[in-house]
């Protein structure tokens, strides 16, 4: 217990004061500016900082300038030299820390924007991950027949068949191998982004999923896979609901409410995931924040506020871990209730009115 | 504000990514782990039945084992108990027969034993009479054995010399 706790004050200690240099790279005058050092770690970047120092891993560049003319190079050459075949990074105004360009009139401009960033290099590595994962758990399938696997495969299983069997199954019945694959992938992959989240340094650390791009794009494939395999009795109940035909027929209502609901699904699906991870990468940050904005008091202020944000932060990081797990359950388990929904049948409608 | 501003870049990517990733694993790996996990939910719900039925067989099994060993033994007493009586009663017969027998050797026994010791007796008389009638001869200087009287009144008091005896 007592080598614990000084382990503990230790590690504090070291937090502390390593940071000190960030301080000066985030303000640039020696002012340690909260807001952008927060919004430097949850935003995207063209470069992978590797820990405890200043150095970066240089991600690849894809441009498209106004001209059609691709561009692709290291983004080192952004970092070091400032500009590179016209291209610059913004530190102001509405595209601040995205590449622009200047057309011939000389005014700025966003290309279009193909970069592997920091956050596309941990999407790649996620999806390397699931493969490394299910690829040999499928391999030792085939070899094994019935026996259950063990150790790392087994804790895996485990969570394959907590969505197989507790969510995916129930919710869809009879389409449950469908859709699946899906979901299956859907909910690995979150789980995979989020975890790779809580690494704080070098391989993980980018805030993919608090990030509305991402959360965006897995809500709309979402709301595809939804209404590509709605029945004809969802498109019914869609546009042409058993409600009293004022209701629909001169002014669409009802239509109209089904409609927009269909539609704030996957958007409350986009929003609930991000909000959700953005706001525990945030409160952690403003944890750790805390202690340098109270350095200006004095040193005693700074070590009680140190160890103070230390154990807190800990605490939220250990309830986001929990976090991690439970929006990408409830991502994929709101997923297959839309997608069962949608998969209404004549029987079963008939069968709910009598 | 930036963080709310989707980039289009990252979302390609995602898309482009997260499409690749699907097509493989959904070719690949979800059917297999599904067929694998649900075989084995399977296979496991069979065992546990067959387990059962076993379990039940060999409950019954044993309690007719059971039935079978008490009523084992106890023909197994019976026949002891009929042994036994079996036997005493050939001890018995046996017995009868053997005293019977030797009742008979017995009489037979008896019978020659007295037929001996009559004839003997008789002899003995006889050798008796004739000594003395040889001597009441020599005595009388007379030859009386031939005189019928004279051996009849040794013979009478022979008898009652027995008689005396």
């Amino acid at each position: 217990m007592k080598l614990r706790n000084i382990i503990l004050s230790v590690i504090m200690a070291a937090f502390a004061t390593l940071p000190a240099p960030a301080s000066a790279a985030g303000g640039g005058d020696g002012e340690f500016d909260v807001k952008e050092v927060i919004f430097e770690h949850l935003l995207d970047t063209y470069k992978w900082e590797l820990p405890f120092t200043h150095a970066y891993v240089s991600l690849p560049v894809i441009v498209k300038d106004c001209n059609d003319k691709w561009h692709v190079f290291d983004s080192r050459n952004l970092y070091e030299k400032g500009e590179h075949e016209g291209f610059y990074i913004s530190h102001e105004g509405d595209y601040s820390g995205k590449i622009v360009g200047k057309d011939a009139d000389g005014n700025e401009y966003r290309p279009l924007d193909l970069s592997i960033t920091k956050d596309v290099s941990e999407i790649l590595l996620a999806a390397v991950l699931m493969l490394l994962i299910f690829f040999p758990m499928a391999r030792w399938y085939k070899k094994n027949g019935n026996k259950a696997p063990r150790k790392f495969l087994g804790a895996v299983e485990l969570i394959v068949d907590m969505i197989y069997s507790e969510v995916i199954k129930p919710i869809l019945g009879r389409d449950a191998k469908m859709f699946a694959p899906y979901l299956l992938t859907l909910f690995f992959f979150i789980l995979i982004v989020n975890l790779l989240g809580m690494i704080t340094v070098f391989p993980g650390g980018a805030n993919l999923s608090g990030n509305l791009a991402v959360t965006m794009v897995l809500a709309i494939l979402t709301f595809l896979v939804v209404n590509i395999f709605g029945t004809k009795h969802y498109w019914k109940e869609l546009f042409w609901p058993e409600v009293p035909m004022w209701m629909k027929c001169p002014v669409p209502l009802m239509p109209l409410i089904e409609v927009f609901g269909a539609i704030t699904k996957p958007v409350a699906l986009m929003i609930r995931l991000f909000a959700n991870m953005l706001g525990g990468h945030m409160i952690t940050l403003v944890l750790v924040a805390l202690i340098f904005i109270f350095s200006a008091l004095g040193v005693a202020v700074q070590s009680g506020t140190a160890i103070f944000s230390m154990i807190f932060a800990l605490f939220m990081a250990v309830l986001h871990l929990l976090i991690c797990l439970i929006q990408a359950y409830v991502f994929t388990m709101l997923s297959a209730i839309f997608i069962s929904l949608a998969r209404v049948r004549g029987e079963e409608h008939a069968e709910k009115k009598k | 504000m930036e963080l709310f501003n989707p980039e289009f870049g990252l979302g390609f990517w995602l898309l482009v990514v997260f499409l690749l990733l699907f097509a493989v694993t959904a070719k690949y790996v979800w059917p297999a782990i599904i067929k694998s996990v649900d075989e084995r939910a399977d296979f496991i719900d069979k065992g546990v039945e067959y387990a059962e039925n076993a379990k039940k067989q060999l409950d019954e099994a044993s309690a007719n084992a059971q039935k079978l060993m008490i009523e084992a033994q106890r023909r197994q007493m019976d026949i002891l108990q009929e042994a036994t009586q079996m036997k005493n009663r050939i001890i018995e017969e046996a017995r009868a027969a053997a005293s019977v027998e030797a009742k008979k050797v017995m009489d037979a026994a008896t019978l020659s034993i007295e037929q001996a010791r009559k004839a003997a007796e008789e002899q003995f008389r006889t050798e008796v009479s004739s000594f003395a009638l040889q001597i009441a001869e020599r005595l009388l200087r007379k030859e009386l054995s031939t005189d019928k009287k004279q051996v009849e009144m040794v013979e009478k008091m022979l008898d009652e010399l027995e008689k005396q005896n």
